[in-house]
């Protein structure tokens, strides 16, 4: 019925057909020295494609996926080719309903969020129903109810156990009140309220077969200034995340902004405890959950910075606060130069939460470990990085970035590396310098260097220091070519004092990239061509097609 | 599985219609519709914007280098480009949770004259098939796509310039 339906619309209006197409081709080399495998079957491709169409309110989509097998990093139960993502729907000024798969975010995500990174293979849609509603001007609820997305077997979709219902409201007072509109204040206040069901199949315990998450939030806004914050109470939810205790969760989550034409500031501060929130409790790493804890701090991009000590949320339990500013000198004044200077800072810590257990025996039928209470620290450092850059177009055709980084990683914690214990306290120097040769050709240059400290016995940490040099070439607007060596030349191991060089050219025509590279790659947040996605470490050839229609 | 079949049998019944409808243009390309709040929290529909020339739409993130090397160079000559040919540039953010509170800080401390929207679970980019940033699209007052680039490398912006003002000359 449904497809007479398309039809039909379709002859009278045309109406509207987008999507894109993504495949990733691989062939991997065995490269024992950074680990990196030759898989039996040498080459391994990653292909999906996505078709939208609407027409008028309809609107259907689908999203088809080939592992033939996986590319490396991908999650390793992903194989086969089938349908990862359907959905039809219909919307309009007062209702969106969404019957199959969707995305949704409550509030700031700590209550629900399920979205995709198809770079990290990353999927934890909904599958099921949702409805949108607007029933008066500045009034938005959300109701939905769904199994997430786990898996991809043999081309097809694999579920969760636990099924994931959830109701959002949101109201603009601004919009609703005639009397407010065009206040200068401007209030917008929410609140959600999720759940799970999944069986109790536990012998051991027994355990809450409904788990809940409920929250409120508030955004104000007064002329520059910006003040919102998040605060949520997880129920009763033994897993094994939290070793199968019977504590409640929270978290809460404060932001604070000043912007204005040449100067921004950020201050966030952000406690959680007990808040991993999955639609299986047994499940573990990124699987399957249902809410989204913001990790408070900067998304770096140059390689060294961005790969070697990256930090991710720690959902058991983190206190954590960001400061961020950035400032433009005026152009034309002396400091600034003719075309303005920009400087950035930024300042980011997390410290484990104190875990007070004085009245408690954790021994006893209630299942309470400890007392978690809401921005109460410990000393136990997780994470601490500052950083500086300054940016200076000197001229039309140059401009240089010179910038800083002192991070702190605690790595019992945070594990990244399997060669260190305790923190790991590294410094980062990066200079970039852009060069436009004329109108089509120009030149990229970073020099890179890490420095780490020592560890506590005067001994190298880890992998020692590193250097990186890329240098990219772009001919506008179809062209460019790029290498990278990174140097770990301070390794402790002689052996291990190698080079990940890497070499890449790509054609790009309109909405179509095609891109070659080979040699080594670390893995992290990866920044060549004008393009950055996360790859995970190989030796070999990629082979890259992406395409918008 | 059945009720999927026959989405996927609809699909490609509503290809072959249109291809024969357009002769030679498989898809009528236009701007998605989805709801995006702006900076301020006003929600705004992508499919809606109001502009009365040809519109640029630029997807980008505050951790996106050569998202930002393209914004900041277009804004050094928006003023021009917006005197010739009325042109309006859309910053569409796809920054999520964990970043999006330092959009305002950007776009405000570079002095940005963009209408910034925020993308922060993804729908539009997802709508619009972009794949990564940067990904810019122009497009005509009637919301059609008519260009689109996935890329950004110095000179980009003269070439989409020049789709700018074929727009104009219409």
């Amino acid at each position: 019925m449904i497809t007479i339906s398309i039809l039909g619309f379709s002859q009278n209006q045309g109406g509207s057909l987008t999507g894109n197409i993504e495949s990733t081709f691989q062939y991997l080399n065995q490269d024992s020295l950074i680990g990196a495998d030759q898989p039996d079957s040498k080459g391994l491709i990653n292909t999906y494609m996505n078709v939208f169409y609407t027409n008028r309110g309809f609107k259907a989509g689908m999203r088809v996926e080939s592992y033939l097998p996986r590319i490396q990093g991908y999650p390793n139960r992903f194989d086969g080719t089938g349908i990862g993502m359907r959905y039809v729907g219909y919307q309009n000024d007062l209702v969106d309903v969404t019957l199959g798969s969707f995305y949704e975010q409550f509030g700031s995500g700590m209550a629900l969020r399920t979205y995709e990174d198809r770079a990290l293979g990353y999927d934890n849609m909904l599958d099921g129903a949702r409805i949108i509603l607007r029933p008066y001007k500045g009034v938005t609820l959300k109701g939905v109810y769904g199994l997430q997305r786990f898996s991809f077997q043999s081309g097809k979709i694999v579920h969760g156990d636990g099924i994931v219902r959830g109701f959002d409201g949101e109201v603009n007072l601004n919009t609703m009140f005639k009397v407010l509109e065009g206040k200068k204040l401007d209030v917008t206040l929410g609140g959600s309220l999720v759940s799970k069901y999944q069986k109790d199949d536990n012998k051991t315990y027994v355990l809450p077969e409904n788990t809940g998450v409920y929250g409120g939030r508030a955004k104000l806004r007064y002329g520059k200034f910006t003040l919102d914050g998040e605060y949520v109470i997880k129920g009763q939810d033994p897993s094994t995340d939290n070793g199968y205790i019977y504590n409640y969760g929270h978290a809460a989550l404060v932001n604070f902004g000043f912007s204005q034409k040449g100067l921004g500031i950020v201050l966030s501060a952000k406690s959680v405890d007990n808040m991993s929130y999955r639609s299986d409790r047994s499940k573990e790493l990124t699987d399957l959950f249902i809410n989204y804890l913001p990790a408070m701090n900067k998304t770096h991009t140059y390689n060294l910075v961005s790969s070697i000590y990256p930090y991710a949320t720690q959902p058991t339990g983190e206190i954590a606060y960001q400061a961020e500013i950035l400032y433009t000198i005026k152009r034309g004044s002396k400091l600034g130069g003719k075309y303005g200077t920009s400087i950035n800072a930024n300042f980011s810590t997390a410290y484990k939460p104190l875990q007070r257990t004085g009245d408690i025996n954790p021994a006893d039928s209630t299942g309470i470990a400890y007392e978690g209470r809401v921005f109460d620290q410990s000393d136990s450092l997780l994470w601490r990085d500052f950083n500086i850059n300054i940016y200076r177009k000197f001229t039309k055709e140059f401009n240089v970035r010179l910038s800083y980084y002192n991070i702190s990683l605690n790595n019992d914690v945070a594990k990244v590396t399997n060669d260190a214990y305790g923190i790991i306290q590294s410094q980062i120097g990066v200079l970039e310098i852009g060069y436009k040769i004329n109108k089509k050709h120009s030149l990229r240059l970073e020099v890179q260097g890490l420095f780490i400290a020592d560890d506590e016995y005067g001994n190298i940490n880890d992998k020692g220091n590193w250097a990186t040099v890329l240098l990219e070439y772009n001919v506008s607007p179809h062209w460019f070519f790029s290498i990278m060596d990174q140097y770990n030349y301070g390794n402790p191991n002689d052996a291990l004092k190698l080079h990940y060089a890497y070499g890449s050219l790509g054609y790009i025509k309109d909405a179509t990239r095609i891109t070659i590279g080979y040699g080594r790659q670390r893995e992290g947040l990866f920044c060549v061509g004008g393009i950055c996605r996360f790859v995970p470490a190989s030796n070999g050839l990629t082979l890259s097609f992406t395409h918008s229609f | 599985m059945k009720k999927i079949t026959l989405l996927f049998i609809g699909f490609t019944f509503v290809f072959c219609s249109m291809a024969q409808e357009d002769n030679g243009t498989l898809l009528n390309k236009k701007v998605a519709s989805v709801q995006l709040k702006d900076m301020e929290g006003k929600t705004v529909n992508t499919a809606d914007l109001g502009f009365d020339g040809p519109v640029i739409i630029s997807f980008w993130a505050t951790w996106c280098s050569p998202c930002k090397r393209e914004l900041n160079t277009i804004q050094d000559v928006y003023p021009d480009w917006q005197e010739e040919t009325g042109v309006e540039l859309v910053a569409v953010s796809i920054d999520d949770e964990k970043t999006k509170n330092m959009v305002p800080l950007y776009a405000n401390g570079k002095g940005w004259d963009y209408l910034v929207l925020m993308d922060t679970n993804g729908d539009f980019k997802r709508a619009m098939g972009v794949n990564n940033v940067p990904h810019t699209f122009l497009l005509d007052a009637e919301g059609n796509i008519v260009y689109s680039h996935n890329n950004y490398a110095p000179g980009d912006e003269d070439e989409l310039y020049e789709e700018v003002l074929k727009l104009a000359a219409k």
